[in-house]
């Protein structure tokens, strides 16, 4: 029953198959086994139960609250949950209990979905790992699966097992990681410079950008306030939808949010696209970019060619500038967002309190990671006044190039942009941090970053395994509030690629006939 | 023709300065004003000392000030520039607080409509040009009452430009000549108000109240236009009267609704403006003026003993009549500004630019609001002046003072009595009385149907003025009686009936023969009356 999508999972609900409350307890103990995963810091195992429970009451009296009433989400613990421990990752906010509900929780709640808990992050979404957190790093599930493992015996010289796990991606790797582990069927990431696709093409699960503006903003911690949107993170496109069509619309909370009404996103069974125009854009082919994946992507260029669709190379000349525009934009506003964490009103407060100045040096010193004041103190330099000018306004300008670039292609009749999501499948862990954070982030975002320079939306969505047995993820970027139009493409896709079932049952020996049933869901799936 | 005289004691000798009436102030930013030029004859004794100093330095006997303000006025709304918590002066602490308030992470602002209108409102009124499109920017700075670490404000493209504000000062020795003078508006902008830090000394703790963090102010920047604190002090009490009558702020100064902060330099008339030095914080419109007219006689003291003048923020001790640097604010500050993410530029329309079929909660018609604009200050007066043929500087007394413009009206509405009479009443007796008891208008005792009725008796002869003034005491003390009640009371009307007026006479003239001479001037005045 795990294994399902959320569409049947959601469906057994309604036939009751399965009620709320056995759902919410398979998930809780599916969470409890795979906790070394570090994929939760917080497990609302409580609220969880409570919410499976008054679901339940209203499958009982006929009054669902649609498809998501009685499933388990998990969400990124970067969004504020009245009552619930809300700590980014961080020192600074640990013990931070909100007093209310972001916007896109809320809206969960409101369709009666159940609340597994917080999913682990990189500290104050900084970073592509989900490793640079306060409470230590998300391990993937796929170091765990069947698939992996087979590979690496083949290949095994000797190697500690256990010390080659490896990482999620990020930041929000907790939610991919929870996802793809079957502990819920949707989870919210946040996705600042790819921090939701990126660790979905790792976990091989659907990751999902809305557009900018499309989702509320409104209760989530900020990284970069002119990029952030809430990402949704699911098994399968048609599920990401779903949630899309839970979340969207104007929120009197959010300013930046579009004041049209949002119909829903229901994607066809079957779609056609022989009319479409893909663009495959010739300065993503990075010379990192892995010869594997780049196969995968060329794979799936013939893919669509295939079936009539036209595809053609496109330019977007700015490209190579994101990375170094967006750490600009990106400090400077984490600059100024982290101003408000001086130990008065909430978070961590330290002992010192010679002096006001003293205090707010010394909480703030305690309560970031290197990672978070290192942003700070660049973001500040780039404000100085001297500074403003030759820095921020530059790089006002070139994000403004790079959003052109997009509707310069876009303009010219292409439909939606065929891209790789990362440069190669998931490394280990101790690979990972051989380099640093910085230079990380750097590296990861290449593919995804510039669209939230340019507020798209975008979806990676998972393709094959690679010769190592991980997932791969391809992404695809559409133009701005044509959320649906893209949707509709990426599940067209998911269904062409049928991306294999991850295989954990080596790691849960007592969950065996929950899988047994998402064997036959993988079935149905492919009906 | 020397203006206003200002007197200030420092370090045991006197300066004194003139702020002269430039005559021909034509052209924008003439600043000159201010001058240490003397005039034997019409200077008081205490002037001598000053001549001697300045007649020792040849060739620097000109001093002009230049004196800019930054005014900060909270506007009137029932709830915050971004958030939905209540504004209130004197709730108890931290009870008017969001969680935006209080800056918990994740909230977002959302741009109060009514703050909006009251910028456009005073903008309007200000002639100043309504920025269609106008942006929000944050101000970094750490401190105590700033939860979020900045301020939102309007640095770039704020609401409101390149306005004018006409404001008058008495000029020379008698109150009727008053001078109209125009000071630039330079900006008007939408920002955030901090929070109260309370400073527990003994305990060595600081206490917030964020109340006030996050209520809208209008910042109304004033271009250096003015010469001394008198001319500070009228330009400001003129703002705060607009302000009043369109209802955008109560600019009540005492509740820090309407705080300054002035920018001041010297330098020689012809020569570049000098260094220019802020007092912040200025609560009152006579602290104003004393603060400046300080300044400028302390920058002119320093550079005349061979000192700089450092660009510095001070604050002013009322109670030592001087101004102080800051020690908080010392070192330059840099603000980082950087745009506010999380507001799209604020549009506003006109008739001509409004979007078709545009929701009218969503857009602001700047015209709509013009249309709508309250009698300004300035038209109030010319009204008076030109209705009741009164005189300029009445009609400058009846707007100042709160409430004395209604109550006149009142009066006016219900008695027979000329226009002159009630104006002269109410501003002289009236006004009289409340000033010696340090009253202000709606906590008189005397109404204005009372005083209507009063005129009303003194205008059909039925008691003398003398016996007018004897009722309104008697008004001021016993409340609840009527003139008429009064009148009859203390038997006060006039006799009218001409034998008896003869007869009493008659006795009284042959019972004293000695003051007989006296008597009649005295009996024909109370006929005449």
């Amino acid at each position: 029953m795990l294994g399902r999508t959320l569409r049947e999972v959601s469906t057994a609900l309604k036939q009751g198959h399965i009620t709320p409350t056995e759902l919410c307890q398979k998930c809780l103990s599916l969470i409890k086994k795979t906790k070394f995963l570090n994929a939760y810091i917080t497990v609302s195992e409580e609220v969880a139960l409570k919410q499976a429970e008054e679901s339940e009451k209203r499958y009982k009296k006929g009054h669902s609250l649609g498809d998501l009433d009685g499933i388990p989400v998990a969400v990124k613990d970067n969004f504020s949950t009245s009552s619930i421990e809300t700590t980014c990752a961080s020192n600074m906010l640990k013990g931070y209990v909100p007093p209310y509900n972001a916007t896109v929780v809320q809206k969960l709640l409101d369709k009666g979905a159940v609340l597994m808990g917080k999913t682990n992050l990189d500290e104050f979404a900084m970073g592509s790992g989900s490793t640079d957190g306060v409470f230590g790093p998300v391990k993937n599930p796929w170091s765990y699966s069947k698939q992996y493992r087979e590979k690496r015996k083949q290949k095994a010289h000797g190697e500690n097992e256990d010390s080659n796990w490896l990482i999620t991606g990020g930041s929000s790797g907790g939610s991919a990681a929870a996802v793809a582990a079957f502990t819920c069927f949707a989870a919210l990431g946040s996705d600042t410079g790819g921090s939701t696709r990126n660790p979905a093409a790792h976990c091989g699960v659907v990751g999902f950008k809305p557009s900018y503006g499309l989702v509320s903003r409104h209760g989530l911690i900020p990284l970069v306030n002119s990029m952030d949107v809430p990402g949704i993170l699911t098994r399968c496109v048609d599920d990401a939808a779903i949630v899309l069509g839970m979340l969207a619309g104007h929120d009197p909370k959010d300013s930046t949010t579009i004041q049209d009404p949002v119909k829903p996103f229901t994607l066809p069974t079957s779609a056609d696209v022989n009319k479409l125009c893909i663009g495959i854009p010739k300065e993503y082919l990075a010379p990192e970019l892995s010869s594997e994946v780049r196969s995968f992507w060329s794979k799936a260029a013939n893919l669509f060619e295939s079936e009539g669709a036209k595809v053609i190379e496109v330019s977007l000349p700015h490209t190579s500038y994101s990375i170094v525009c967006y750490h600009v934009l990106c400090t400077s506003e984490v600059a100024s967002n982290m101003a408000r964490f001086d130990g008065l009103e909430y978070g961590h407060r330290c002992d010192i309190n010679v002096s006001t100045e003293a205090m707010y040096a010394a909480t703030r010193r305690e309560g970031f990671n290197d990672v978070v004041r290192g942003r700070i103190l660049s973001g500040n330099f780039f404000l100085l006044k001297e500074n403003y000018e030759n820095y921020f306004i530059k790089a006002q300008k070139v994000r403004r190039l790079i959003a052109n670039d997009f509707v310069n292609v876009f303009n010219s009749g292409v439909d939606v942009l065929l891209t790789p999501t990362t440069l190669s499948e998931a490394v280990p862990y101790l690979e990972f941090i051989k380099e640093d954070n910085r230079t990380r982030s750097a590296q990861d975002d290449i593919f995804t970053q510039a669209v939230n320079m340019a507020g798209l939306p975008a979806v990676s969505v998972p393709v094959a395994l690679s010769n190592q047995g991980l997932p791969i993820g391809l992404q695809f970027i559409g133009r701005a509030f044509c959320d649906q139009q893209l949707l509709k493409i990426a599940k067209w896709f998911e269904k062409q690629v049928q991306f294999p079932v991850i295989q954990l049952q080596e790691l849960m020996d007592d969950c065996s006939s929950d899988f047994e049933i998402e064997k036959l869901s993988s079935v149905s799936l492919k009906q | 023709m020397a203006a206003l005289m200002l007197r200030w004691s420092c370090l045991g000798k006197r300066w004194v300065l003139a702020c002269i009436d430039g005559g021909s102030r034509h052209g924008r930013g003439a600043a000159i004003g201010l001058t240490s030029r003397r005039k034997r004859g019409q200077s008081s004794v205490a002037q001598q000392p000053l001549i001697a100093v300045q007649k020792s330095r040849k060739g620097e006997h000109e001093w002009a000030a230049v004196v800019g303000l930054e005014i900060h006025a909270q506007i009137s709304s029932n709830s915050k520039l971004f958030s939905g918590s209540q504004v209130h002066f004197a709730a108890p602490p931290n009870s008017l607080v969001s969680f935006f308030d209080a800056s918990l992470p994740g909230t977002l602002p959302v741009l109060n409509r009514r703050c909006v209108e009251a910028a456009v409102m005073t903008g309007l009124a200000l002639n100043c040009r309504i920025n269609k499109k106008s942006l929000f920017d944050r101000k970094h700075y750490f401190y105590a009452d700033l939860p979020a670490g900045y301020q939102i404000t309007q640095q770039r493209l704020p609401i409101a430009v390149n306005g004018s504000l006409a404001y008058s000062v008495s000029v020379g020795k008698k109150p009727s000549q008053v001078s109209t003078r125009t000071v630039r508006i330079k900006q008007i902008q939408l920002e955030q108000d901090s929070g109260k830090s309370l400073h527990d000394e003994p305990r060595s703790q600081t206490l917030i109240d964020l109340n006030r963090a996050g209520v809208g102010l209008l910042e109304v920047v004033l271009e250096p236009d003015m010469s001394c604190g008198e001319e500070a002090a009228s330009a400001v009490r003129e703002l705060q009267l607009i302000l009043q009558a369109l209802g955008t702020s109560q600019a009540n100064m005492a509740e820090g609704q309407l705080r300054v902060d002035a920018n001041i330099s010297v330098h020689h008339p012809g020569e570049p403006l000098g260094v220019r030095t802020e007092v912040k914080n200025l609560n009152s419109a006579r602290f104003l003026a004393k603060a400046i007219d300080f300044e400028i006689k302390r920058q002119i003291h320093e550079l005349e003993n061979g000192r700089k003048i450092l660009n510095e923020t001070r604050s002013f001790d009322d109670k030592l009549g001087c101004t102080m640097p800051m020690r908080d604010k010392e070192g330059k500050q840099d603000y980082r500004f950087m745009p506010e993410p999380n507001l799209p530029p604020l549009l506003l329309y006109d008739t001509a630019s409004l979007p078709p079929g545009a929701d009218p909660q969503q857009v602001i018609n700047i015209d709509w609001i013009r249309e709508r604009l309250p009698e300004l200050p300035g038209k109030t007066r010319e009204k008076l002046i030109q209705q009741y043929g009164m005189l300029p500087e009445h009609s400058f007394t009846l707007l100042n003072e709160v409430g004395l413009l209604e109550f006149f009206q009142n009066v006016i509405k219900e008695t027979r009595a000329e226009p002159k009479k009630v104006t002269s009443w109410v501003l002289n007796i009236f006004l009289g009385f409340l000033k010696q008891q340090n009253l202000a208008v709606n906590e008189s005792p005397v109404t204005p149907s009372a005083l209507a009725e009063l005129l009303n008796l003194l205008d059909r002869k039925a008691i003398s003025s003398s016996a007018a003034r004897q009722v309104f005491e008697e008004l001021w003390q016993s409340k609840g009686k009527t003139p008429s009640q009064i009148v009859s009371e203390k038997k006060l009307e006039l006799m009218q009936d001409q034998e008896a007026l003869e007869r009493v006479c008659h006795t009284v003239m042959e019972g004293h023969p000695q003051v007989g001479v006296e008597g009649r001037r005295k009996a024909m005045h109370f006929s005449a009356c």
